[in-house]
């Protein structure tokens, strides 16, 4: 009976180990990030092309005060409510001191500079697929932009999900490095991929989500719920969306739809991101989207 | 009893469908006015839209003549156009905030971006293309400015 209690003692201690390693938060190796000349032009694409300003600029701040990245923006959510931080160039308040390196860690592993896990509302788990030459060029770009000391806020966040260790288990389960659309893909459309997948994170709403809060990644594009609560975000697929490719670019640069509506809701501020890039980006987003599996509709989530 | 019941449940229907096919267009005269001028907008601007996806071949007069449209499309006085009562609450089948009634200021702001926006296309449109398919980001741009802070949702 003893014996049987240690060998049970012995057990929990070797899950509870296997769990800690396995849930501790992953960084980027230095070597990677060695020898990368940053590029501040390409720092601004990623900048428009992530949309960092849509979250992390203070709540309805307009035209240039959306390049102060002050923070502030409430995100209610099932599991709280989740504030952007200030990710501003000042040294205090915002991400100024922050090294390259911090950055990488922040979007490629969703780790902060004390080892802490980010929580997803913080699309980690699409800039997982960001190149190192991105991240720095990015990091030069942030630096360009006004200081702001405002502090950031505390997430309010309930038992379990405040206990951010619990997160390491999130991301063995939904962070996972690689691309959702492969095959025959052509170079135009290998970049769109990376402007959709990665930087433009346009699945963390176009996706559904499983109760835990990961994407269902094999029902990509194909429209969720609207976390509002009202109506449903609109389904990319090209049997969903029958626009053509000037169609979607169009509205992506000037916010047209085909028959001359403008975009509402939450697409405005997007669409004032992509109008930042340019007509071959806008397109290349566009060949993406037709090569996006169209899906059953009964496998669908409605 | 049965035959009673059944008539009775066809008129319930038949009056559910007919409100159904009034409630999907207002009959105000004011929103009905309003949407006419919006469809003018789009319109005018499917030409122009045209021709800067390269649907249409370009084509410096006829642009030109869109973008004057859209000039004198936004010197027309709505005041008349927007009574109370016309909200998207009081008269669920437009789509118009109450939130307009409590911002004028900010709508005729919003407005005046509007007039800009036209301006701006109207000088370009007869040039070339290319300027052309500059002036669409700051149309569409005045356009879901307003759209976006005062108008409800599709569904």
């Amino acid at each position: 009976m003893r014996r049987l209690f240690s060998l049970a003692a012995v057990v929990a201690l070797v899950v509870g180990l296997v769990g800690m390693v396995l849930t501790r938060p992953q960084r980027v190796d230095q070597a990677q990030l060695d020898g990368i000349t940053p590029d501040l032009k390409r720092g601004e694409t990623v900048f428009y092309a992530a949309g960092c300003a849509s979250c992390h600029s203070a709540p309805d701040a307009k035209g240039e005060e959306k390049l102060v990245l002050a923070g502030g923006r409430r995100f209610e959510t099932d599991f709280g409510t989740f504030i952007a931080p200030n990710i501003s160039s000042d040294p205090g308040g915002g991400i100024g001191a922050w090294s390259v390196l911090d950055l990488a860690n922040a979007l490629i592993h969703g780790t902060g500079p004390n080892g802490q896990h980010y929580y997803p509302a913080f699309p980690y788990t699409s800039y997982i697929n960001m190149t190192t030459e991105d991240v720095a060029s990015l990091h030069a770009f942030l630096a360009t932009l006004p200081a702001s000391a405002t502090e950031s806020m505390a997430h309010e966040v309930g038992f379990p999900f405040n206990i951010r260790r619990g997160l390491g288990g999130w991301k063995l389960l939904y962070l996972e490095p690689g691309w959702v659309v492969e095959g025959d893909l052509t170079d135009q459309q290998i970049r769109g991929r990376y402007l959709v997948e990665a930087l433009g994170h346009c699945a963390e709403c176009h996706t559904p989500r499983n109760g835990l809060g990961g994407l269902k990644r094999d029902q990509w594009l194909t429209g969720a719920p609207n976390p509002s609560g009202k109506g449903r975000i609109p389904g990319l697929s090209a049997d969903q969306l029958d626009w053509s490719e000037a169609d979607i670019a169009e509205y992506l640069k000037s916010g047209f739809t085909p028959d001359y509506d403008s975009a509402g809701g939450e697409m405005v501020e997007v669409i004032e991101n992509t109008s930042r890039l340019s007509d071959d980006e806008r397109l290349a987003i566009a060949a993406y989207l037709k090569a996006v599996p169209v899906q059953r509709k009964e496998l669908r989530s409605e | 009893m049965i035959k009673k019941f059944s008539i009775v449940a066809a008129g319930l229907m038949s009056v559910a469908l007919i409100g159904a096919a009034i409630a999907h267009e207002s009959q105000n005269p004011a929103v009905k006015a309003r949407t006419s001028i919006m469809q003018l907008y789009a319109f005018n601007i499917g030409t122009l839209g045209g021709m800067a996806k390269g649907e249409m071949e370009y084509d410096a007069e006829a642009a030109t003549r869109a973008a004057n449209n859209l000039v004198v499309l936004t010197q027309i006085d709505q005041s008349a156009m927007w009574p109370a009562g016309t909200d998207n609450v009081a008269d669920p089948s437009n789509r118009a905030l109450p939130a307009i009634w409590e911002n004028f200021p900010d709508v005729g702001a919003k407005g005046q971006a509007m007039v800009d926006a036209a301006a701006v296309m109207q000088a370009a449109a007869g040039q070339d293309v290319e300027a052309l398919k500059g002036a669409m980001k700051g149309l569409g741009g005045a356009c879901s400015a307003c759209h976006k802070a005062y108008r409800a949702p599709k569904n």
